[in-house]
């Protein structure tokens, strides 16, 4: 893993390669999403619930 | 989303080699004796080890309770803080994690079971706390210790490092844990699951209360940060163009390098730091950015406004990024600077206001309200979201928990310590005058110097004079909210190593910016997710409202979300008495509610399993939040000073209107009117918090009584 993997997962930056794995491991017959579309949704939901901010 | 791999045996099942923490004995048999009936006593130097640290940390404690009338360093304070927090850690936390919750990395954790690649995700330990920690701290430990600092250092320091070990690191710990066993649950979910459908619903409404005040005050303390200081508007004005430029970076430019995008955000803030500076300097320019209090109220809830409407990639995804950074960054800077410096504390170990209640930064007495004011740091409430949201669906083995729900919630007390250290390492009068709203001080540095040196804290105009050119203001002179004091205490403290008095501008402005950096980013973030909120009741009433993209749908709803907060804003610019004085108790008081609900939720999760012997780990932080709680509620809405209480504040406005004779800072009648009702409305919030925490403890205790009842029938039974 390298040192940016880290620190983007820690600013909590979407993973595509952690969902392409689990994808590939897990559920080999569907097709992936691609990375925009990806990122866009986790980004989505990231912002539409409490639980990921503080004061 | 369903996910099939749950019916499928566990990725990673580690068998044998797993090491399960009930596994290791603990030492202390004289503490925990009683609970641990097969303690063995294991080396000899791990016993010596620890009774050093807590002696030294007993030591440390003395020393900081018993100095008078002499500067203590502020080594003494982190000696006494880590060393606790070393003690706290190791053995009180592997007591709850170990025969409370009795984590077994056997187990798999959610991230495993409900594994999706999306929210369940196991990862590594040290990657959670990271993002855990930077959830979870944000500028509430920076500001509560600095307004508590006017009670003197001990409270605060007392109250932060023991709050923590017996109180906010076992909530976060104990509703982490549980969320882990059930699935990645929210703290809303486990409240309706666990005691009640009631329960459900007062967390709802308490977390939509929570963060109207909660943004509404911290939209405060930036509009008091930028008054009048074009240096400031500027770099804090740049921080929203840098971000978009981020946003179209990782979209457009080089897709997803998160990374790149943040070292060129760093970049250019350093960059917005001199461009304030120069326009600062500049006479010409100067004056275009030199906004009033008002304007800039205005200005943030269009942030605000607009932050919740556009798309997250735009603006708040890469402006968490950086703030995230820049947070990590910044904690870490801070505390090698503490370390190095090793500062002398300027404030006396308890002031007067402490037991008079008198205080200008905010009113009442040490007990309720230094335990309102300092939430965050010592225990917040609004942690437990986070402890039962993004984290549990991220851990990989169930031992994890320990040190991200435990460690995290120690470091950002820490963060609280070192806050503390920043605020009353400044000479008590600069504190003062920087902290004290103008209806307390006056608004010239004479009248300033003379109110603050009668309090016993002596100052000069001239110090206070120089002090402002230094850190390139025109005046520091009721800056109330507690970020300016603490950028005051850290421009003080770096310009010792890096730049000296020179330097001191700079710094201030940077420590300015970083605190306004991952201020709006909680503003943003959280309008967004009240907007969401807001969607989610108007649908009840109009289903096409909660579509989440339909633009009416959404402007509508971000529209009333910013009102809501924004008029707490407004009229917190506007109060004469400084809104700081009403609004962070009321946030204060709703994180403490909030907490209190978390610690219910654990206290009946525990009964719930049948281990009520070891209830008072969550009981005894329960019942000291509802005591202070109550009390505090009670002060605000009844007291008869009208400095304390919100009624008596309006009947002397009331008083005022009758009598045509208007208190300094009120214009005429209808100011006054809306004050009024401005006061009764904050009245009626601090009233509707108080019977939300009752109405909560009344359907727990009925929960427990059953659960007690229910547990000894079937001991009986066996």
């Amino acid at each position: 893993m390298t040192i940016a993997s880290i620190l983007s997962r820690i600013v909590g930056a979407p993973d595509y390669d952690a969902y392409l794995a689990h994808l590939r491991e897990c559920h080999p017959e569907q097709t992936p999403l691609s990375k925009e579309e990806f990122v866009r949704q986790r980004l989505e939901e990231r912002y539409n619930t409490p639980g990921n901010r503080c004061c | 989303m369903v996910d099939t791999s749950a019916t499928r045996s566990p990725p990673l099942d580690q068998g044998e080699t797993c090491i399960a923490e009930p596994g290791i004995p603990l030492q202390f048999p004289w503490v925990f004796g009683p609970f641990l009936p097969e303690l063995r006593l294991r080396r000899l130097s791990t016993i010596l080890t620890w009774t050093a640290v807590a002696l030294a940390g007993a030591f440390a404690f003395g020393r900081l309770a018993l100095s008078r009338g002499e500067t203590i360093n502020a080594a003494w304070l982190l000696t006494a803080a880590l060393c606790t927090y070393a003690v706290g850690y190791r053995f009180y936390s592997r007591f709850i994690t170990a025969r409370l919750f009795a984590l077994d990395d056997r187990h798999p954790t959610p991230a495993h079971r409900l594994s999706d690649g999306r929210d369940y995700v196991p990862t590594n330990k040290w990657i959670v706390f990271g993002h855990h920690f930077a959830a979870i701290a944000g500028p509430g430990p920076l500001v509560g210790p600095t307004l508590a600092a006017q009670f003197g250092y001990l409270p605060g320091a007392l109250w932060i490092i023991i709050g923590v070990v017996l109180g906010g690191a076992v909530q976060d710990l104990v509703i982490l844990c549980a969320s882990l066993r059930r699935d990645g649950k929210s703290l809303g979910q486990m409240a309706a699951e666990e005691i009640g459908p009631v329960a459900g619903i007062i967390a709802l409404v308490a977390i939509l209360g929570i963060m109207v005040i909660l943004i509404s005050v911290l939209g405060l303390v930036i509009v008091n940060a930028l008054k009048a200081s074009p240096w400031g508007v500027v770099t804090i004005g740049l921080t929203i163009p840098i971000a978009l430029i981020m946003g179209i970076y990782l979209r457009y430019i080089r897709p997803h390098r998160v990374l790149e995008a943040s070292a060129i955000g760093i970049v250019l803030l350093v960059v917005a730091l001199f461009v304030g500076q120069w326009v600062a300097h500049n006479s010409a320019v100067a004056p275009m950015f030199t906004l009033s209090s008002t304007t800039l109220a205005f200005s943030v809830m269009a942030y605000g406004f607009i932050a919740s409407v556009t798309p997250v990639w735009l603006l708040l995804a890469p402006r968490d990024y950086l703030s995230a950074f820049v947070k990590i960054g910044v904690v870490v800077a801070l505390a090698l600077g503490l370390l190095l410096v090793l500062p002398p504390l300027q404030m006396p170990a308890l002031t007067t206001f402490a037991s008079v209640g008198t205080g200008p930064v905010f009113a009442g007495k040490l007990f309720p309200f230094a335990f309102i004011t300092i939430a965050c740091g010592a225990i917040s409430g609004f942690h437990a979201l986070i402890a039962s949201g993004t984290t549990p669906k991220l851990i990989d083995k169930e031992t994890d928990a320990r040190m991200i729900g435990y460690g995290a919630m120690l470091t950002e007390s820490l963060v609280a310590v070192m806050a503390l250290i920043a605020a009353c390492l400044l000479t008590p009068g600069i504190y003062f005058a920087i902290n004290s709203p103008a209806s307390a001080i006056g608004t010239t540095v004479q009248s300033a110097a003379h109110a603050v040196s009668s309090w016993g804290f002596s100052i000069t105009p001239d110090q206070l004079s120089l002090l402002a050119h230094q850190v390139g203001e025109q005046s520091l002179l009721s800056r109330t909210g507690g970020a300016p004091s603490l950028a005051v205490g850290m421009a003080q403290l770096f310009s010792n190593i890096i730049g000296g008095d020179t330097a001191k501008a700079l710094w201030y402005h940077f420590a300015i910016m970083f605190e306004a950096l991952f201020i709006l980013t909680t503003l943003d973030a959280g309008t967004r997710v009240g907007r969401f909120i807001l969607q989610d009741l108007g649908q009840r009433i109009w289903a096409p409202l909660g579509r989440v993209s339909w633009y009416p749908a959404v402007v509508i709803a971000s529209a009333l979300f910013v009102l809501m907060w924004g008029h707490f804003l407004y009229w917190g610019v506007r109060d004469p008495l400084g809104g700081v004085n009403s609004l962070w108790p009321l946030f204060g008081i709703a994180n403490q509610l909030l907490a209190a609900i978390a610690l219910c939720v654990g206290t009946t999760i525990i009964i719930n399993q049948g281990k009520a012997r070891y209830a008072f780990l969550t009981f005894v932080p329960l019942a000291w939040l509802v005591v202070v709680t109550a009390t505090a509620g009670y002060q605000k809405i009844m007291s008869p000073s009208p400095k304390l209480g919100f009624l008596a504040h309006a009947s002397t406005l009331q008083q005022a209107i009758t009598t045509g004779v208007f208190p300094p800072g009120v214009a005429d009648a209808s100011i006054a009117a809306k004050l009024m009702w401005n006061d009764r409305l904050d009245a009626g919030i601090t009233a509707f918090f108080l019977i939300a925490v009752i109405a909560i403890l009344v359907a727990s205790i009925a929960r427990w009584t059953r659960g007690i009842r229910d547990g000894a029938r079937n001991e009986a039974h066996a």
